[in-house]
């Protein structure tokens, strides 16, 4: 019998470290799967153009370069669409959060009277979409067309953010609430003293949630503002130069690429293409390493209970 | 008196009117009820009329223009000025072979990236749960988050970076494998669209998806594993006996939410990396709405295939949630 339970339990033990190697070779291999691409772009963008043209490069430039960056740099376009790269995002998630927030704690306030239907107007649009078209010339009639707003307005309140955030507040306790009211505290006072600062955890999940979604976003800029370059996106033009060595293998990267022709180093459509990738990502995940330990928080929150 | 009463609160009011000072109990329902309450709660009212007035806006006031589904639509014209054509667009729509094919094409890559999105983000979320040394346990997950804060036009150039003909890290692999034998133009193939848009929406979302599993992992009664351990359950046997069925109902929560958006295949990754030979397999539903509505400026037509996409999505939601129901699973709704 103990002779049987040791072989048991040392079997499991032989099990256990099986499955412990395979588990680690697994994750080593998810690693490189995820990381390879980036830093395969990273090297590029750091390499010399006409070196990159003789292939093999994986993760470490070979002749080490930033030109291809001072090229992109160089583009007065790139440097307007950063901008209004920045503006979208910080307007955006300003606005948006705050908009999100305001109505997410009138509904998790019990007694308030208009507490189901908001919810209710809310979460049916979630499932109830109009579409592109009404939506677009909904937006012309509108005037938006054209206009910076085309970016903030349709999209201010996202359904679950606002889940996420009203789960939140009806998290807190009611007590404190309650004794505010007691001191006279209005609603508006009880938002923006109580609620807002005590919500800070989940604010800045979905402020990272929106500027994310903002930042990355080209669709509109593609829809409504493809004509006007003072109102396009990092996004936008990254994908303009994408699409173009897509499809013809040349077009506007290429011209890109030659206009800054004369000069005695090269850059390529790859290289500019890989440079201006690395400089529309990178912004966006220098932050999230700051703020994960709050968005994993969020997201459960408004997984579970939403 | 417009507003109807209960006689026996009339007679409760005034059987205890003067008797006692109570206050009059007054109505909790009607339009006075509620207009009282309003002018209680103003402020509460001023924090939200003003996003509901922008609901209303933006999101039911296009839903008016599903009118346009059922007419010739001239922009150049009023909405109701429009001359009437029935369901001449549906009709339309459900004849022509190119919607069987689009229609094909957003089913499958749909189906596809749930099933795949599904089985990758639990098995991730399982494998990372079982590792035992938190710091590398840590390290992967940042890793793994990282692709979902691209935006799919970045992670469309990495794809067909790495999927090129030349020097591209796909072909390199397989070529030195023995695999394949000369490089394959995998974006050139319309058979290969649809796996690499599976492969391409995993490799963007699925550390992300897993953090919903690990968060209900860490719900899971830890004694239940403890107990299995001394029963001599081995590792596989506790995930699949007490692991998997502790995170069943998250996974059916998702499932269903996820259903209602079935022929929501996705438009971006579709859009970026479609080209001219593996369009037949890569226009689906939201890309033939562009394509109708605003490059051909048939904007009937392409409201009535989103019409029809929203109906549709409609349908599944309350079809799964029933069916979740039925089997006594946590619902949505």
């Amino acid at each position: 019998m103990s002779l049987l339970r040791r072989l048991a339990g040392k079997r499991r033990g032989i099990d256990d470290l099986i499955f412990d190697s395979v588990n680690i070779l697994l994750m080593l291999i998810l690693v490189v799967v995820m990381l390879y691409p980036m830093l395969n772009t990273l090297a590029i963008s750091l390499n010399d153009a006409t070196d990159t043209v003789r292939g093999g490069l994986h993760i470490l430039p070979r002749s080490f370069t930033t030109h291809n960056y001072t090229h992109v740099f160089n583009e007065a376009q790139v440097i307007r669409a950063g901008i209004t790269s920045v503006l979208r995002t910080v307007v955006g998630t300003g606005l948006g959060v705050f908009a999100s927030a305001m109505v997410a704690y009138t509904i998790s306030r019990p007694h308030f009277i208009l507490k189901r239907f908001t919810t209710l107007a809310f979460v049916l649009t979630m499932y109830m979409n109009a579409g592109l078209i009404p939506t677009y010339l909904l937006n012309r009639e509108l005037g938006l067309i054209g206009s910076f707003w085309v970016y903030i307005l349709p999209t201010l309140i996202g359904v679950f953010n606002l889940i996420v955030i009203r789960s939140f507040i009806e998290g807190l306790p009611e007590t404190i609430f309650e004794s505010a009211r007691m001191d006279g505290a209005g609603e508006f006072v009880q938002f923006f003293k109580i609620a807002l600062p005590l919500a800070v955890p989940v604010i800045a999940t979905v402020s990272l949630f929106v500027a994310v979604g903002q930042w990355n976003q080209w669709f509109d800029v593609f829809i409504y503002n493809s004509s006007i370059p003072e109102l396009s996106t990092l996004q936008y033009e990254l994908m303009k130069v994408l699409q173009s060595t897509n499809t013809s293998g040349g077009g506007a990267a290429d011209s890109f690429a030659d206009s800054l022709g004369g000069q005695v180093e090269m850059v390529t459509p790859q290289s500019v293409r890989a440079a201006m990738t690395v400089v529309v990502s990178v912004p966006i995940i220098m932050v999230y390493p700051f703020l994960q330990k709050y968005f994993v928080k969020g997201l459960t929150l408004g997984g579970v209970k939403g | 008196m417009a507003q109807p009463v209960n006689p026996i609160e009339v007679k409760e009011r005034i059987k205890y009117k003067g008797k006692h000072k109570v206050n009059l109990q007054r109505p909790k329902k009607g339009p006075k009820y509620f207009f009282r309450k309003c002018k209680e709660q103003k402020e509460l009212l001023w924090m939200s009329v003003p996003f509901l007035i922008w609901l209303f806006i933006f999101k039911y006031l296009p839903l008016g223009g599903w009118v346009m589904a059922f007419q010739n639509f001239r922009p150049a014209r009023g909405f109701l000025d429009q001359e009437w054509a029935g369901f001449d667009n549906f009709r339309f729509l459900f004849g022509s072979e190119r919607f069987l094919e689009i229609m094909r094409n957003t089913l499958a890559m749909s189906i596809i990236n749930l099933v795949l999105g599904f089985v990758t983000a639990v098995t991730l979320a399982v494998l990372l749960n079982e590792l035992r040394n938190i710091t590398f346990k840590r390290v992967v997950q940042t890793i793994s988050y990282m692709p979902h804060f691209l935006s799919w036009v970045v992670v469309a150039g990495l794809v067909s970076t790495a999927l090129s003909m030349d020097d591209g890290i796909i072909n390199t692999v397989l070529l030195n494998l023995g695999i394949i034998d000369t490089p394959v133009m995998w974006l050139g193939v319309g058979h290969y669209f649809w796996g690499i848009i599976g492969a391409s929406d995993v490799w963007k979302s699925v550390g992300w998806n897993s953090i919903i599993y690990l968060a209900a992992m860490t719900m899971i009664d830890q004694e239940q594993y403890e107990a299995a351990e001394i029963d001599g359950a081995s590792r596989m046997q506790r995930i699949w006996y007490i692991t998997l069925p502790g995170i069943k109902p998250v996974v059916v929560i998702l499932l269903i939410m996820n259903i209602g958006y079935i022929l929501e295949s996705g438009f971006e990754a579709q859009y970026l990396l479609m080209n001219s030979m593996n369009m037949d397999f890569a226009e689906n539903l939201d890309i033939y709405v562009l394509r109708y509505g605003i490059s051909m400026a048939n904007f009937s037509l392409a409201t009535a295939a989103g019409m029809f996409k929203t109906i549709i999505s409609f349908i599944f939601l309350f079809g799964a949630n029933k069916i979740a129901e039925k089997l006594g699973e946590a619902r949505l709704f």
